[in-house]
C-alpha cells in the first residue's frame, strides 16, 4: 500500500508545476494545458484522501471537476482560436489589451 | 379678578414698528418712518399710561400669560407678563423717556443715510427692553437681557463704517457676553434648586429660608452671579469699561440705552431679586462695594475727560454705582428711585450735549467749546436744569434720590456714606466743570458764528444754531422733570412724606428674613407693610444735618469748577502739570484697557494665534487632514504600479499570495501542537 504522503507530494508537485507553467509560459495552449495539470493536481489529491478514509465525496467531486475542466477546455479552446484569427499571435504578452 | 389688560401689546408695539421700518423702511420716505416709529413707541407709551390710570383697582401683583413656553415635567416656563409697582415705576420710565428720545431722533438724525435703520433698531431696543422690566420669570427677562444688549451692539455700532465704532460695539457686546454668563449660571442654579423660573415661585421657596449669615450658601452664590450679570449691563467695576467706549454711537443712542434705560437694567433685575439678595448679606456686601467703588473711581475719570460725551459716560457709571450702593445697603426703593430721576436728568443732560454738538458742527472736544450760552439758550437752560439735578442742589430731583442713597449708606456704615459724600462732591465739580467750559469764557471752536439769520436758512449748515424744535421739545419736558421729578420722594425730614418709598413698599417691605429685619428701616419711620398709621412728620434731625454737609459738597464742587473753569481758566492746566502724575493716571483711566489689555486680551489673542491657530490648527487638525491626503497618495502612486494589466503578474501575486497563507496556516498547525 503506498501510503497518503506519496500521493499528496505528487498531487503538490503537479500543482507547482502547474503553477509554475502558468507564470512562465507565454503561450496560450501552454497556459492552458498548465491550467489543466493544476486541476489534475488537486483531482489527484482527492481521490487519495477519498481513498485513504474511505470516503466516496472525494471520487464525486473529482467527476464536478473533470466536468468543469471539460466545459472549460470547450469555451477556452474556441476562445483561443478565436483569438488566434483576430491577433495572430497565441503569446500572451501581445494580448494584454482588452480591445483591437 | 384683574381686568385683562394686555400687558403683551406693550412690548410688542415696537416691535412691530422695527419690524416694519426694518423691513420696509428703505422704500419709505423719512416722514413715513418717522410718522411708524413715533407712532408706534408713542402708542406703547400711552399704553403704560393706560395702564397707569387702571393700577390703583388692580390687585398686584398682576399676571398675564400669553403661551406657554418650556413644559418639561414640573418645571415650566410661559410667556408670561409680571405687573406690580416695581414694573410700574420702569415701564413708564422705559416708554416715556424712551418715546421723548424718539422725537429727539428724528431731529438729530435727519440728515443721515441709515434714518430709517436707525429708527428700526431704536424700537427694537423698546420692545426688548420693555420685555425685560415685564417679565413675569427669569428667563422671559433673559430674553428682553440678551435683546438690550443685540440693540446696544447694533446701535453703538451705527455707524459702522468707522473703525472705532465698530469696535466699542464689539467690545460693549463681548464684555456683556462675561457678564450674562454669570447671569446664566445663576439661572441654572435657580432651576436646579428652586424648580423654577418664575418670580412668585422662586421667592415663595426662598421666603421662608433664613439668611446667609455665616459662610457662604446657595443664596449668596446666586447674589453674586446676578450681580455679575448685572455688572456686565449696567457697567459697573470690574465690566464697566464698554460704556465710556459705548459713546461712539449716536448721542440719542447715548442717552437712551447708555443713560437712561438699559444700563440699569442691572439695578432693575438686583432689586426684582431683592428677596434672595436680602437673605444672602455677602452677596450684598458685594453689591455695595462694588458700587461705592464705582462711583467713586468713574467720578474721578470723568474729572480730566475732554470729550463732552466721555465725562457724562463716566457720570453715568458713576451714578449707577450709586444705584447700587443703595441697593447693597438694602435700599432699594431709594435705588430705582435715583434710577428714575437719573433717567430724567441724565437723558436730558445727554440730549442736551447732543444738541450742542449739534450746534457746533459735531465737535465733542470741550475745549474747543465756550461761550455757547447766549447762542443756544434753549440747550443752555435745560442743560443747566440737568446739571443742577444732578449735582444734587436742593428742590432738584438728583439731590432727594441722591440724598436719600446718602442717608441709607450711612446707616449701614460712615465708610459707604463718605465715599459716597466725596463722589457726590466730584460728580458736582465736574458737571459744572463741564457747564462752564461748554457754556461760559470765549468761544475757542472752529467754527464761525455766521448772523444768526443764516442758520435758520439750512438746517445743520452754516454757524452755530439753536437745534430745531422737534429737539428742543424733548430737551424741554425733560428738563421740567428733572426739576420736579423728586417731589414724588421727598423725605420726612424734609416735611414729605416719601411718597415713593411708600409706593414701592409692597414690593420691597416685609420680605426680609425674620432674623434680620432690618434696623434702619424703622429708625427712618418707613412703615411695615399694611402699617398705614401716622407718619412721624418732625423729620430725623441727624438726616437733616446730612442732608446739609451733601449740599455743602455740592457747592463746594460748584465753587471749585467756578474757580478752576470760570475765573482763572488758566489755572488747570498748571494744576495739571504739576500733578502730572495722577493726572496722567486719571486721564488714562487708571489704565484700567491697558491691563485688561495686558491680563486678558493679549494673553487670549497670543494663545489663539500661537497655540490654538499655529499649533493645534494648523500642526495638529490641518496636519492630519493633509498628511492623511499626501498619505494616500503616496501609498497610491506606489501601489499603482501593481495593477499592470499583466494576467500573469497577477498570477504570481495570487501565488505568492496563496504561498504566504499556506505558510501561515501550517505555522499555526504546527504551533497549535
Amino acid at each position: 500500500m503506498v501510503p497518503l504522503s506519496y500521493y499528496l507530494l505528487l498531487s503538490g508537485f503537479l500543482f507547482g508545476c502547474g503553477v509554475a507553467g502558468f507564470l512562465i509560459k507565454r503561450n496560450i495552449i501552454t497556459i492552458f494545458m498548465s491550467i489543466e495539470l493544476m486541476l489534475n493536481g488537486v483531482n489527484l489529491s482527492f481521490v487519495a484522501f477519498a481513498a485513504h478514509w474511505h470516503a466516496l465525496a472525494g471520487q464525486v467531486f473529482v467527476f464536478f471537476v473533470m466536468v468543469v475542466a471539460a466545459a472549460e477546455a470547450a469555451v477556452g479552446l474556441a476562445i483561443i482560436i478565436a483569438v488566434y484569427r483576430t491577433r495572430e499571435t497565441l503569446n500572451v504578452d501581445q494580448v494584454n489589451l482588452l480591445k483591437l | 379678578m384683574n381686568p385683562m389688560l394686555n400687558l403683551w401689546l406693550i412690548p410688542i408695539l415696537p416691535l412691530a414698528g422695527a419690524a416694519i421700518n426694518g423691513l420696509l423702511g428703505k422704500r419709505f420716505s423719512r416722514r413715513a418712518v418717522t410718522t411708524i416709529a413715533l407712532v408706534f413707541s408713542g402708542a406703547a407709551f400711552a399704553m403704560a399710561l393706560w395702564v397707569t390710570m387702571r393700577f390703583s383697582s388692580l390687585s398686584l401683583p398682576y399676571h398675564e400669560s400669553l403661551a406657554h413656553w418650556i413644559r418639561s415635567g414640573s418645571f415650566t416656563v410661559d410667556f408670561a407678563f409680571y405687573l406690580d409697582q416695581l414694573s410700574l415705576v420702569m415701564l413708564l420710565v422705559v416708554s416715556g423717556v424712551g418715546f421723548l428720545i424718539h422725537i429727539y431722533s428724528v431731529g438729530y438724525m435727519w440728515d443721515d443715510p441709515g434714518y430709517y435703520r436707525f429708527f428700526s433698531y431704536l424700537n427694537l431696543f423698546m420692545f426688548f427692553m420693555l420685555t425685560l422690566v415685564l417679565a413675569d420669570n427669569y428667563l422671559v427677562m433673559f430674553i428682553g437681557w440678551e435683546g438690550v444688549g443685540l440693540a446696544s451692539y447694533l446701535l453703538i455700532g451705527f455707524w459702522f463704517t468707522k473703525d472705532s465704532a465698530a469696535a466699542a460695539g464689539k467690545k460693549a457686546f463681548i464684555v456683556n457676553r462675561i457678564g450674562d454668563f454669570g447671569f446664566l449660571i445663576a439661572l441654572f442654579l435657580l432651576i436646579k434648586h428652586f424648580g423654577s423660573l418664575n418670580f412668585d415661585q422662586v421667592f415663595q421657596s426662598v421666603m421662608p429660608l433664613g439668611a446667609e449669615k455665616a459662610g457662604a450658601g446657595l443664596l449668596t452664590a446666586i447674589g453674586i452671579l446676578l450681580m455679575v450679570g448685572a455688572c456686565g449691563k449696567s457697567a459697573q467695576i470690574p465690566l464697566y469699561i464698554w460704556l465710556p467706549d459705548a459713546m461712539e454711537g449716536p448721542t440719542p443712542v447715548s442717552a437712551l440705552i447708555h443713560a437712561a434705560t438699559m444700563v440699569t437694567a442691572g439695578v432693575y433685575m438686583v432689586s426684582r431679586s431683592h428677596v434672595i439678595f436680602e437673605r444672602a448679606p455677602i452677596a450684598l456686601t458685594v453689591v455695595a462695594i462694588i458700587g461705592t467703588l464705582t462711583a467713586f473711581f468713574a467720578a474721578t475719570i470723568g474729572v480730566v475727560q475732554t470729550d463732552i460725551k466721555k465725562v457724562l459716560a463716566y457720570s453715568t457709571v458713576s451714578q449707577l454705582g450709586y444705584m447700587f450702593m443703595a441697593c447693597g445697603v438694602g435700599a432699594f426703593s431709594a435705588g430705582i428711585f435715583h434710577l428714575m430721576t437719573h433717567a430724567f436728568f441724565k437723558g436730558l443732560l445727554f440730549l442736551a450735549a447732543g444738541s450742542v454738538i449739534h450746534a457746533v458742527g459735531g465737535e465733542q472736544d470741550m475745549r474747543k467749546m465756550g461761550g455757547l450760552r447766549t447762542k443756544i439758550p434753549w440747550t443752555f437752560w435745560s442743560m443747566t436744569a440737568g446739571t443742577l439735578a444732578i449735582a444734587g442742589i436742593p428742590g432738584l430731583a438728583g439731590f432727594f434720590s441722591k440724598d436719600e442713597i446718602l442717608w441709607r449708606a450711612y446707616q449701614a456704615s460712615w465708610a459707604y456714606w463718605l465715599v459716597g459724600l466725596t463722589t457726590a462732591f466730584i460728580t458736582s465739580f465736574y458737571m459744572f466743570r463741564l457747564w462752564f467750559m461748554t457754556f461760559f469764557g470765549e468761544y475757542r471752536g472752529e467754527v464761525q458764528d455766521h448772523s444768526a439769520h443764516d442758520a435758520h436758512g439750512g438746517h445743520g449748515h452754516g454757524g452755530i444754531h439753536e437745534s430745531p424744535r422737534v429737539m428742543v421739545i424733548p430737551l424741554a419736558i425733560l428738563a421740567v422733570l428733572s426739576v420736579v421729578g423728586g417731589y414724588v420722594g421727598v423725605p420726612g425730614s424734609l416735611g414729605g412724606n416719601n411718597r415713593f418709598d411708600k409706593f414701592l413698599g409692597p414690593v420691597f417691605h416685609g420680605s426680609a428674613p425674620a432674623d434680620v429685619q432690618q434696623a434702619p428701616m424703622g429708625e427712618r419711620g418707613v412703615p411695615e407693610q399694611g402699617n398705614e398709621g401716622p407718619e412721624p412728620k418732625s423729620g430725623d434731625s441727624t438726616e437733616l444735618i446730612f442732608t446739609a454737609i451733601s449740599v455743602a459738597a455740592a457747592l463746594l464742587g460748584l465753587g471749585l469748577a467756578w474757580q478752576l473753569y470760570y475765573r482763572n481758566p488758566h489755572l488747570p492746566e498748571k494744576i495739571a502739570a504739576s500733578m502730572s502724575g495722577t493726572y496722567q493716571t486719571l486721564l488714562h483711566k487708571y489704565y484700567v484697557d491697558e491691563l485688561y489689555g495686558a491680563l486678558f486680551v493679549r494673553p487670549l489673542i497670543n494663545g489663539s494665534t500661537r497655540i490654538l491657530w499655529q499649533g493645534v490648527d494648523r500642526k495638529i487638525i490641518d496636519a492630519a487632514v493633509n498628511d492623511a491626503g499626501d498619505g494616500a497618495r503616496h501609498v497610491s502612486d506606489e501601489v499603482r504600479h501593481m495593477q499592470s494589466g499583466n494576467i500573469r503578474s497577477y498570477a504570481g501575486w495570487v501565488a505568492a499570495g496563496s504561498a504566504v497563507v499556506i505558510a501561515f496556516m501550517i505555522w499555526i498547525w504546527t504551533g497549535a501542537r
